[in-house]
This record gives C-alpha cells, structure tokens and sequence, in this order.
C-alpha cells in the first residue's frame, strides 16, 4: 500500500484517479440501466437536465445520462481492446527486434517505419468504409489495435537496445540466462513504466480516433459511443435548436477522460521511472 | 614564509537531499582548514566520496542547491588584501574568476559545445575580461599562450570531436590559465587519460606553473601523479583532511594510518612483496561514524577514538596530522 | 607445455563511418597468445589498444572476423556448444561493478539463477551453502548480500560479489576486464591480492586486462602488452616490465609515475593526436612516435622475434639473416 501512499502524494494522480473512478462508476452503473440504449422513445423528448433526468433527454427520447453510461463503458472497451493489443504487438515487436537485432530486426524496423509513414487516419478511414457493416466494439479495436503500435515498438526497441549495452547482461548471459528471461527478469523492471505510460497514451488516441470515425458516421451509429453520441446530437441540429445538454454532456465527459488519463499517465510513469526507483531502493 | 594565497577556515558543505520525504545530509566537507600558499603545486588526495570534488567546488564558490555552505570561511587574497569570498558580489566573482581563480572541473574535457570551434566556446568563457579588446586581438593572445606552453595553435580552429581526449584536457588546462591567474583548481586532470598522456597533462601543469608562479590545487586520487608534481599533499578522508605534509615526507614518513595504507598499498615496480588494502570499507557521507571516521577500519583504534574526532596536531611546522595516536605521542613528549 | 586456452591469429575488424566514406580499423590484428593453468597472464595496453575487444570475443560477445580461441576441454568451433563451456569453465568480471548487476534487482538472485541454469546443486540448502562458500572466498558471506540491492554495497564489494558470482561454476579459467579501475584507491589491492589467492589456493587462472602496468607486474606471472591492435611484446612479467623491449613498452613503463617524490619525470614526450592514424599506419603502428625508427618501420610490419624468453615485434632485433628476408 506503501505505492498508493506514495502516488497520493502527487495531486495530479489524486485528480485523475477520482474521474476515472467517477467515470468507471458511471460505466459500471450501465449495467444497471432500466432502458435499452438502442431503442428510442423510451423518455420523453428534449427535456433540460432536472433531477428526474440528470443530464436531460435528448430528441430521440432518450435519457442522456444513461445513454452516457452506456457511451463512457463503450469508449473505455474499445480503449482497452485496442491499447492492450497494440502494446503486446509493440513490445514483442520492439523487443525482438532491440535484443536480436541483425536482419531480423532490421526486417521488423521496416514494417513498424512502413507503419509509420504511411498517411494512417485515410487507411483506417478506408478500411473502416470497408467493413462498415460488422462494425461492432471488437472489430473497432482490432482495426486501432493494428495501426498504434509502430512508434511505441520504436520507443522500446530502442531502450532495449541501450539496456543491452550494460553490464548486468553480460552477468546474466554469464550466469546462464536464457534470452526469454533475460528480457524478463533484466528488462521488464525498465520497460515496464514506457509500456504503462505508452498503454494510458493510447487509449486517450483510441477514444480520439473512435470520435473521429463516428463523426465521419463510418462506426455503427447504434452502438453508443461518446462518437455516436456527438454525431447524434449534431446530425439533430442540437445545437441550433438549443438542446445544449445534449452536445454538452459527450464533449464535456470526453475532456474529463481525455485529461484524466493524460494526468494518470504522467504521474505513474513519474514514479515508475527507474531512475527515481532505483533512489528509492537505495534510501 | 608565503602568505596563504588562498585560506579556508573550518570549512563545512553539506548536501541536503529530499527523497520522497525522507532527508539526507551527505556531510562532504566536515570542517576543513586549508592554508594554500602562493608558489606550489598543493594536491589533495583521497578516494572516491570522500569530498574532495565538492571542497574545490567550495573553493572556487561554486556552490548550488542541494549544496549548501554551512559554516566556516573561505578567503582569497587578492593584492595583499584577504577578501571572504562568500560576501562577493556576483559581479565580484566573476571579475576574480579566470582572473584570480580558475577551475578546471572533473571531466570538463567533455563539456565544450560540439558545434562550435574550441576558440569560439573559449572566447564565451573569458569575454568579459577582455573589455578594450577585440576578438583578434584575444586569439592572437590565446595562441602565443599555446605556443609557449608547446601546444600545436591549430587546436583553435578545431571542433572538439576532432581532438583526442588528452589533448582536449590539455587545451582545457592550458586555456584555462590564459589570465595568468593566481590559483588554478584542477579536479582529477589525469583520470581516464592513458598513462601516456597523463604524463603529457602532468608536463602541462608543471611548465604552466613554472612560467606564472603561482598555485596550482590538484586534486587526483592517483598517488603516483601526486608523487610527481605536488610540493605538499593533503589526504582527505570522510570530508575531513587527516594528514598534510610536504610529498617527501608523505611518501617517507607518513602519520595517520588511512595515509600509511593509501602509501604501503601502492604496488612498485622491483618490488613483488605483499601489498595490503584498508580493511573495511570507506563510510558513507550520509551515514558517519562518531568519533574519527576511520576508526571502523583503524588497526590501532583507541577507546577515544570512537569517541571524539582528534584535533590535527603539528608535528613540525610542516606536517600535521589528525589522529589520536599522534596527540598522544606528542603529548608524552612534552610533559 | 599445457595451454588452458589458446588465442591464434585473432583478428577483429570494425568499420566505421557512413556508406560514403567508410574506414576499416583493424582493433585485433592477428593477435595469439596462450593462458597456462594456474597462471595470470596480463593483458596490458592502453585504451584503444584492442585489449577489451580480445576478451569480448573469447567471451562469445563478439564475433572474430577470422582467427580462433581454442579451448583445452572443447577445441570445437561450434557456437552451440562454445556457450555451454564459456560460461561454466570461463567465468568473467567486468569494469564497471555498478552495472554488473541490475540496479532493480536482488544481487543474490545472480547467484541463485547461475546455480539453477548449470544444475550445480539440486536443493536450496545446498545452493546456499554453495553460494556462502563462494562469498567466504572472496571475504564475504551470504548473510551480509542476502537480500540487498546493489546501491546498498560499496564499489570494491561488489567487484568482490561479482567474482564471488564467477566462482559458483568452479571454473578454471576468470577474465577480468580492468577489475579495478572503478574500484577505490584503498581497496585496489584487497581484489588484486584476491586473485593471487585464488590462483594459488585453488589454481584458477586469470586473464587479466589491464592499463595498470603497476598491479599488473604485482599480480601476473606473464604478460602480453598490446598497443593499436597487436601485441609489441610478451613474456615473463619481470622480464617486459623491468627491461622492456619494445620502444612503445619504454615509453608506456616511463610513463607510470613513481610513487616516489625523488623520481620526477624530466624527460618530455611527444603526445600523437589522431588515433584512427596510427591505426592505419602500413608498417610498425608505433613508427610514428618511435625514438628510434628506421626507415624499414615506416614499410613493414615487423615479425614476432624470440628474444630469450620474450617475444618482441620490433625491427630493432632483427638477427642480420631474417632481417635481409
């Protein structure tokens, strides 16, 4: 507990842990939604926030705060999908390539540069045109999970590569070490805070992005979203017709996300940085 | 005899870390009397953590968080006139540096700006002293120094990459003692050079100090270059100067027994007879033991001795030490 | 006469430099020498000189670009099998004993995982009791390192835990790559007597590389000096360091300062600037700098000659016969 103490400490850690807690309770409590988000007019319509409807209804007749539950659970699965897979890529990828090196590394480092290069966002907008139709939670983060993981496997190779160079390799080559655990027991303890920060920096670009496809209406439109949930309020004019509740609340709950994890990030890898670890060690 | 040209009184520095709220205080100089005279090459040596860098860095008043001066004097005698150096004014320092006092930190060698000239990078350093000069006028002064000092003038015009680490540090050296100042802190000059060129940075000090005559304070851990070019030696252990005496007398007839071992462990050529290290290991500055802070390692430990840290004795008007075997010795003599 | 492990013609070359302008140093040049049981054989030379690149390659950290390391056991070549017998019969301990171990993790773990990889003992109580006799050895034991991380020992203790590492698989043979360099003044001596001690108590040779002529005539029985990639000269230590040979050993053994106030140097020398010069030099690589060089130095490289017990690669002792060859 020594660790949560310790994180406490920052105010930034203290500010981000409590929205994201907020935000996950507010996920969780979809589970316990009394609607089915998909359906319309299960409330009434255009209704400003008031205690019976927390964030107010939008002109589908839907209850916003419930459709906002549904909207921030969503957001954070295809996150977590799409993060989680990118970094096993980027660290198998970065790893490999860092500690083999030779023409195995060489070949990797051309495929994550490839990646790299090419104008990603049109890609994804074109493949996303393409299997538009079996869009659902899943495939949306297969598709980010394939495109962020380059320059993360860049950033890890590239600190394996100088963790090589010390001298505790050679002592654990020495002492019999196999490659696998090498990089286990030797690496791992460096490495382990760039895949964390990396892991929270990208699922803040995930939930970008997914905003960015549903207002270009290329995610299904019936899965909601904190995208669909603007693109709703926007292709209903909400804003014109002052609704302002409606287009309010997905702006306001995706600052909230994109500031919390930015925070969450940089106070963890803060304390997790091996140099900062390595004074507490020795104090 | 010479005035001190350079003097310090029971100088104490200490670092103050914060980590995470727990506070260390790495007391690296722990009440240090120095009396550097004008005209000699003063070495000051002593082991890896054991203050030397950090009493040149009090010296020279180079001193930033979390280094923090805690008590005890520095004066520099400029024109027959002792100044504290602590109430200068900013503009005062920097007027007295490279004019009065140079320093040459550890590894400075490394430090010039890589892109540009070495003439160029040494031109920022000193500007400020050549007001009524022009930048010509300053290189052609630059130049006849390394002539003198049988330097090649080419280095000049050279970007540090394209010099060899020794002959960086000579450049470094040599540049360094342009003003002709009056005191030159040099901080390990020699470490990580190749013996052939230690020997060629050692040639440097030497002719340096035989044309401007002035004081050269070297610090190395290296015996052998002590041996070489020091005039008087002062040893430092755990922040404290445990032994002072002119290099003859240190390598003959050494005092204290941290000096004894640091001497008799040093191998010789011609000589293949059993060389012994200091038992134990050297305290940490943060964590002191009572009493001498060799005393954990001492072989002739006293009872006071872990009890009170000795006063440093003259045994003649050149030699002091700080142990307790000596005040007891010169106590039996005089009763 | 028996050889522990044999260095022959070992040649490294690196190249530097971009596609356009590209430079071939040749950091190893046909360099062989011989390591005896229960012996230490110094490596001496100054930086530069190809003395670490040699040991990284008999450790199997670097490819030889042609020669060999025979070993007495296993003269086989095969890499599979050469990493079974470097690191069991060849243990090594390096410069830096900060970084030898990591700083995140238990020292200790080290000793646990050699024992485990090599299946040295097969119970934890006979791991430990190995692993506290190895650390008695070098004047520790395993009460006072286990459990602690590595910034809780000072630099001359963990150079000794690193040998004390080393030991766990009994080998016969310890590279040591400038093992005290890093290591405090007053604690220099207590890791170069420990290798005198285990050679003598249990007749582990090392091959020790060093800059430090002075430990190295205090430790070794023989020695090889080496300067920009080829040894100048070898033999009995006494012999190289006390009457040197080769010009570059006079210079290198004048250069070591004395520890003695009375013996100043007073000679001055002429310092090279440009390393990668020497490197390339078609002849000897110290005619450039040579107090004595004759036109020949300048042309060719001289051949080893066996001058008494020592071999010199030096035009000076050319014998009239070969020196018309």
């Amino acid at each position: 507990m020594k660790v949560l103490k310790d994180l406490f400490e920052d105010y930034r850690f203290v500010v981000s842990f409590t929205i994201l807690c907020a935000l996950l309770l507010l996920a969780i409590l979809s589970l316990f939604s009394p609607h089915d988000p998909t359906l319309w007019g299960t409330a009434p319509r255009d209704i400003k926030p008031s205690w019976e409807h927390l964030f107010g209804t939008n002109s589908k007749g839907q209850d916003l705060f419930w459709q906002a539950a549904f909207a921030v659970r969503n957001s954070l699965i295809i996150a977590l999908i799409a993060a989680s897979l990118s970094r096993v890529i980027a660290v198998l990828v970065g790893m490999v390539a860092g500690y083999k090196g030779g023409m195995t590394g060489t070949v990797l480092m051309f495929f994550s540069d490839v990646f790299l290069v090419i104008p990603l966002f049109l890609i994804i907008v074109m493949l996303a045109m393409l299997v538009r139709e079996r869009m659902n939670l899943v495939t949306l983060g297969l598709l980010l999970a394939a495109f962020g993981w380059s320059w993360d496997a860049r950033v890890i190779r590239s600190q394996i590569l100088s963790l090589r160079e010390r001298g505790f390799t050679q002592t654990a080559v020495l002492s019999g070490t196999g490659t696998v655990r090498l990089v286990l027991n030797e690496y791992m303890p460096f490495t382990t805070p760039l895949i964390f920060s990396t892991l929270i920096n990208n699922m803040a670009w995930v939930i970008g992005l997914e905003i960015t496809l549903a207002f270009l209406g290329l995610v299904n439109m019936d899965i909601p979203t904190l995208g669909t949930m603007l693109q709703w309020a926007i292709s209903y004019q909400a804003i014109l017709l002052g609704y302002w509740w409606w287009i309010v609340t997905p702006i306001v709950l995706s600052v909230l996300l994109f500031v919390a994890l930015y925070w969450l990030s940089v106070s963890i890898s803060e304390y997790l940085d091996p140099r900062t670890r390595i004074q507490r060690v020795g104090a | 005899m010479n005035k001190p040209v350079l003097r310090t009184e029971n100088l104490k520095a200490f670092y103050v870390l914060d980590v995470h709220g727990d506070q260390t205080v790495v007391k690296a100089v722990n009440g240090v009397n120095l009396h550097i005279r004008e005209n000699e090459v003063y070495g000051i040596a002593g082991e890896s953590g054991c203050g030397k860098s950090t009493l040149l860095k009090t010296l020279y008043g180079a001193i930033e968080p979390p280094l923090r001066l805690m008590g005890g004097k520095v004066y520099y005698r400029v024109v027959d006139e002792e100044l504290d150096a602590s109430r200068l004014s900013a503009e005062d320092k920097r007027y007295l540096r490279w004019e009065f006092i140079s320093y040459v930190p550890q590894g400075s060698m490394s430090v010039h700006n890589p892109v540009l000239k070495l003439k160029e990078t040494f031109h920022d350093f000193i500007s400020a002293h050549l007001s009524g000069k022009t930048r010509e006028e300053a290189f052609e002064i630059a130049k006849a120094w390394l002539v003198e000092l049988g330097l090649p003038t080419k280095i000049l015009d050279a970007y540090p990459h394209q010099l060899s680490g020794g002959m960086k540090q000579r450049v470094t050296i040599a540049l360094a003692a342009l003003l002709k100042p009056k005191v030159i802190i040099c901080d390990e000059p020699t470490t990580a050079l190749d013996v052939v060129v230690q020997r060629g940075v050692v040639q440097l000090l030497k002719s340096i100090q035989r044309e401007l005559q002035n004081s050269i304070v070297l610090v190395t851990h290296d015996m052998g270059i002590h041996a070489n070019v020091a005039d008087r030696i002062a040893i430092m252990y755990a922040g404290v100067i445990v032994e002072e005496a002119p290099a003859a007398t240190v390598f003959g007839s050494p005092q204290h027994p941290y000096t004894r071992y640091l001497i008799n462990s040093l191998p010789r050529f011609g000589d293949k007879s059993a060389r012994e290290s200091a038992p134990g290991n050297p305290p940490l500055l943060s964590n002191l033991p009572g009493g001498c802070p060799f005393h954990p390692r001492c072989p002739y430990v006293l009872e006071i001795c872990k009890r009170e840290m000795p006063e440093t004795v003259a045994l003649n008007q050149n030699h002091k030490a700080a142990c307790w075997l000596v005040v007891e010795r010169e106590d039996g003599k005089t009763p | 006469m028996e050889k522990l492990l044999e260095v022959d013609r070992l040649t490294k070359v690196f190249t530097l430099g971009t596609m356009i302008s590209r430079v071939r140093i040749t950091a190893v040049d046909n360099v062989s020498f011989f390591v005896r049981p229960a012996e230490i054989f110094a490596l001496a030379g100054e930086s530069g000189c190809g003395k670490t690149t040699t040991a990284r390659i008999i450790l199997g950290f670097e490819q030889a670009t042609s020669g060999q390391v025979i070993h007495k056991e296993r003269p086989e070549r095969d890499s599979k099998h050469r990493k079974v017998w470097f690191s069991e019969s060849i243990q090594a301990i390096f410069q830096d004993p900060f970084s030898t171990f990591n700083p995140l993790r238990i020292v200790d773990r080290y000793f646990f995982e050699t024992v485990r990889h090599y299946k040295l003992e097969d119970n934890r109580e006979a791991t430990i009791k190995r692993i506290d006799q190895k650390l008695k050895a070098v004047g520790l034991s395993y009460e006072e390192v286990a459990g602690r991380y590595p910034s809780e020992f000072s630099g001359g203790q963990l150079q000794r835990i690193s040998i004390a590492r080393a030991l766990l698989t009994d080998p016969i043979l310890m590279i040591a790559d400038e093992p005290v360099s890093m290591v405090d003044a007053s604690l220099r001596m207590s890791i170069v007597n420990l290798f005198k001690k285990l050679k003598e108590d249990i007749g582990v040779s090392v091959l020790y590389i060093t800059h430090d002529l002075a430990t190295a005539y205090y430790v070794s029985d023989r020695i090889a000096i080496m300067f920009r990639g080829n040894i100048v000269e070898m033999g009995p230590v006494e012999q190289v360091l006390m009457e040197p040979r080769h010009p570059y050993t006079r210079l290198l053994r004048e250069s070591i300062p004395e520890v003695d106030p009375d013996m100043r140097w007073s000679e001055m020398i002429t310092l090279t600037d440009i390393e990668q010069e020497e490197y390339l030099r078609r002849g000897c690589k110290f005619a450039g700098r040579c107090p004595m060089v004759m036109d020949v130095c300048k042309d060719i490289m001289p051949q080893d000659i066996t001058v008494g017990d020592v071999q010199v690669k030096c035009h000076l002792y050319n014998s009239p016969s070969s020196g018309s060859s």
